[in-house]
């Protein structure tokens, strides 16, 4: 299993453009809203953390199809579903690397990008620790998504339309845990809720993901 | 004389061809007794005027909206486990009639809400959690039109319903939490359960009933499509073979 998320990673970051194409996105997404909300220093301090994690969404997504498409088309998803791990881990795998080298970046990036929003000084903190803790659920959700669209010649827009309600609660969560903590109320419902999404999605989600493929692979 | 009898495809096209006149029969009549009764046949509320009837419509459209996805998380559990196809058609037939109930229900709302608070579209709870599950079902449909296998089609969609169902549920939860805000005041809701006289609760249950009857008619009309079009691949299917 190791071995496939150290396979995973290296192809992700030499694979022209899926590693910076998430942190990039991210950039440019925190550019173009205050362009298109206004520059006023309030409007952009309220809306902050919801910006903050529909580009965290936002970016996630672009890169999730990368996960199994490209195994699918070259047949080396085949080959994985046959091995001798099962294909729950593989798929875990994959989710972690997908991880790596999107969630992690983002949350890592995003206190920098708090500072053009102008993101409340009490947030910073709750920021990472809310997308710390919510990406991966995004990486987990994501993958399921592209577990059932695997065999989609375009299923790039279908993946968006299925996943993107997927990440609702996530999102709720995690952007209330930033406004809340910011604003110095307790943040104990949103904290939890979003720890537990997350790890209830890392735990039952790969089973779902795994019957999937085992459709598609038929 | 069990249930699973008709899985078999001829016992339900049997069995729901006599059924259909009734049920099309039943459904128009309560449909229009209901919705006359109720926007006609009832006083004008005191405090909401004449408009709180569009609630005969949104009410039971509602109802049907959630109601039509838990029948299809129900015929996708069985067709993932025992492999009825009827099941699997009739969950893909169910989910363009749930989706129409769901974007009824989310218009009525707006009619009702723009004389009354002056405003087309609120985010409170009830309506946004609506505007999700209408997400839910496109993505589901979605999916179905994407895959031309119909058996793996019905497998991914029927994996879809499942998680997308444990999903719809958590976004339930978590829109309550969320429209509370940083300021716990009151929200604004579409309440309609609060003191109905008994005068409006008659004919909102002959809706209720009617809505139902209606979408088991419109179902049944759609399942046996979906049969005769299977029936009619496989037909064309053989022609090309031999």
């Amino acid at each position: 299993m190791i071995a496939l998320f150290l396979r995973d990673l290296r192809l992700a970051i030499r694979a022209g453009g899926g590693f910076g194409l998430g942190l990039g996105f991210f950039l440019i997404l925190a550019v173009l809203v205050p362009l298109g909300v206004g520059p006023e220093p309030q409007v952009l301090a309220l809306i902050a953390p919801g910006i903050l994690w529909v580009g965290a969404l936002l970016a996630c997504l672009l890169s999730l199809d990368r996960i199994l498409a490209l195994d699918w088309e070259d047949g080396s998803l085949d080959l994985l579903a046959t091995a001798p791990i099962p294909l729950e881990g593989v798929v875990a795998a994959k989710a972690a690397a997908h991880w790596v080298t999107t969630g992690l970046p983002l949350t890592l990036a995003a206190p920098l990008l708090g500072v053009l929003l102008n993101l409340p000084a009490g947030a910073y903190g709750w920021l990472t620790l809310s997308l710390a803790l919510g990406t991966p659920a995004l990486s987990v959700i994501g993958t399921f998504g592209a577990a059932l669209t695997v065999g989609l010649r375009r299923g790039g827009l279908l993946l968006s339309l299925l996943v993107l309600p997927l990440y609702v609660p996530t999102l709720i969560y995690g952007a209330e845990l930033v406004k809340r903590g910011a604003a110095d109320l307790s943040t104990a419902t949103p904290l939890a809720l979003l720890a537990g999404i997350t790890l209830g999605a890392v735990a039952l989600l790969p089973f779902a993901s795994a019957a999937a493929i085992r459709i598609n692979l038929r | 004389m069990s249930l699973w009898e008709y899985a078999n495809p001829k016992k339900f096209m049997e069995t729901s061809a006599r059924i259909m006149p009734w049920a099309v029969g039943l459904a128009s009549v309560t449909m229009v007794t209901g919705l006359v009764w109720g926007f006609f046949f009832t006083p004008d509320d005191f405090r909401q005027g004449s408009t709180v009837k569009i609630v005969f419509i949104h009410v039971p459209s509602a109802m049907m909206a959630i109601n039509i996805w838990i029948m299809m998380l129900i015929t996708s559990l069985i067709w993932l486990i025992r492999r009825h196809h009827v099941s699997a058609l009739a969950a893909k037939a169910a989910a363009p009639i749930g989706l129409a109930m769901t974007v009824i229900a989310l218009i009525t709302g707006g009619l009702w809400g723009q004389p009354m608070w002056g405003t087309w579209w609120v985010w409170d709870p009830r309506l946004t959690s609506f505007l999700i599950l209408c997400l839910f079902y496109i993505g589901y449909i979605a999916l179905w039109q994407a895959i031309e296998d119909p058996d793996t089609a019905a497998d991914l969609t029927a994996v879809l319903c499942l998680v997308g169902s444990v999903f719809a549920l958590m976004s339930r939860y978590a829109v309550f939490f969320w429209s509370q805000g940083l300021h716990q005041g009151p929200s604004l809701s579409l309440q309609t359960g609060e003191r109905m006289s008994h005068v409006f609760r008659y004919p909102l249950y002959l809706c209720m009933v009617a809505f139902g009857l209606f979408f088991l008619a419109l179902l049944l009309i759609a399942v046996r499509t979906e049969i005769r079009a299977r029936r009619i691949k496989a037909l064309e299917a053989r022609e090309r073979m031999g």
